[in-house]
Formats: C-alpha cells, sequence, structure tokens
C-alpha cells in the first residue's frame, strides 16, 4: 500500500485570529491520511488542539503577543510518523514545568499537559534565532 | 465573539454561537460573564451547542466564571457539549467540577429547584 508523505511549511502572523487556519490544516491532513486505521475523528480533534495549543503557547509565552512577529509551523508525515515544528522567534519558555496536569481549578497552563497526552514526543529546543518545539506522533 | 446572552430568571442562558472557542475567542466570554457578575448576576448556563472545538484556553475561561460564580454563591453550569468536546472535559477531570446537562432547558431547571 502507498504509505502517506506530506509536507507542509506554512508562515503567519503572530496573531490569535489564524489559530482556525492552521487548526483546519491539522484537521484537514487527519481526514486525508490514507493510512491511517484508527479512529479519525478522534485524530482529526487531536491535530487540531495540538496546533492550536503550540501555536498560542508560540504567540503569549514565546513571541509575547508581537502581532509584527511571525509563527513558522512544518508538518511532516513519513514512514506513519508525523511531526510538527512550531518556531517561534523569543526568549522561549520553560515547557517541562508544564508538561503535569493542572489541578482542575487552574485557569491557565493546560495546554503543553494536552499535547503531553496526545504525542509521544515533545522536545523544546533553541534555534538559531528563536526556539522549536518538536512534537511527534506515531500513526 | 457571536455569543447570546438571555435572562432566564433563575439563571443567564449565555448561548456560544462559535464553532471554536480557542485563544482568540475565550476572552471574550470571560469578560461578558464578568460583566454579568458586576450586575449581580450569580447563576449562569453555557449552552456550547454550536461549539464543536475547545482549546485549553476555552477551558480556562469556563473555570474563570465558574470560580467567580460559586465566589458569589451561585453557579456556572455547562449544557449541549458535543462529544469531543465532552472528552475535553474528561481528560482535563472539569466534569467533576461543572455540572453538565444534556441541553439547556434542563440545565436552567436545575436552578429552579
Amino acid at each position: 500500500m502507498t504509505s502517506d508523505r506530506i509536507a507542509v511549511d506554512i508562515k503567519v502572523p503572530n496573531q490569535t485570529r489564524y489559530l482556525r487556519l492552521i487548526g483546519h490544516i491539522g484537521e484537514n491532513i487527519a481526514r486525508t491520511l490514507r493510512n491511517f486505521s484508527g479512529d479519525r475523528d478522534k485524530l482529526a480533534y487531536d491535530l487540531n488542539l495540538v496546533l492550536t495549543e503550540a501555536m498560542t503557547n508560540a504567540i503569549q509565552h514565546a513571541n509575547e503577543g508581537d502581532p509584527a512577529k511571525e509563527v513558522h509551523i512544518e508538518i511532516s508525515i513519513a514512514e506513519q510518523r508525523l511531526v510538527i515544528r512550531v518556531f517561534d522567534s523569543g526568549e522561549g519558555f520553560d515547557v517541562k514545568q508544564y508538561a503535569q496536569p493542572r489541578h482542575p481549578l487552574d485557569e491557565h497552563g493546560r495546554g503543553i499537559y494536552l499535547i503531553h497526552t496526545i504525542m509521544d514526543e515533545i522536545t523544546y529546543r533553541p534555534t538559531g534565532s528563536g526556539h522549536v518545539l518538536e512534537m511527534v506522533k506515531r500513526l | 465573539m457571536n455569543l447570546q446572552i438571555e435572562d432566564k430568571g433563575a439563571a443567564v442562558l449565555l448561548s456560544v454561537m462559535e464553532e471554536r472557542l480557542d485563544a482568540h475567542n475565550s476572552g471574550d466570554l470571560k469578560n461578558q460573564m464578568l460583566k454579568l457578575f458586576e450586575e449581580g448576576k450569580s447563576n449562569l448556563v453555557v449552552d456550547l451547542q454550536a461549539v464543536r472545538f475547545v482549546d485549553s484556553s476555552g477551558l480556562g475561561a469556563l473555570v474563570s466564571g465558574f470560580k467567580n460564580a460559586s465566589s458569589r454563591n451561585g453557579n456556572l453550569k455547562l449544557a449541549s457539549l458535543q462529544l469531543q468536546v465532552k472528552s475535553m472535559f474528561e481528560l482535563t477531570r472539569l466534569h467533576r467540577v461543572f455540572e453538565i446537562y444534556t441541553d439547556s432547558n434542563e440545565a436552567l431547571a436545575s436552578f429552579q429547584q
């Protein structure tokens, strides 16, 4: 059977109005995959959520809400492995601090935890001009 | 944000008429709820029938509303959750915090008992 090979590279302004666009790309990828036998509706929601949360983190915590900055997102699928990279151009944030579940009544800090529940691997590391949050899921 | 607000007597019904409740629009919901609390309302029903996607910011706005209602001896109850939205509440254990009803009529009736 032909395996899926997809690569998407997109740059959008550092603004929350673009969350919908990025989230929908994730959903559409889930609905388009040829070799996926799991729950497609769940995968569509999960990819929408992971992209939305990762981009929100980049906008609010790494790019410090500066609307002139950009968020760069790469999504690639090869060999049944989905890799999402979200690049920011800021000082970064402590990803480990948010990896644990929050108290139910906390108003903030659930985004990275939600990404952890969906993806198999998460790393956050510096690049030349900022940071990249890399998330991997085996399909 | 497209939000319908109706005073139903025992509680105020807020119907979120958006497909997504995320970091782009959850601040609007939070501010509308704060305005109602400032007007002296303390019992709210948030109807999410139209919402098919909620993120951590959307959950955070609802938690904020719940805490504000509780501190005023009121309550914030939820109605009409789509299946995947309900799963988000379960994943974050928030289904133990909120009273969740099948539809807004049931949620409103629970305030009249």
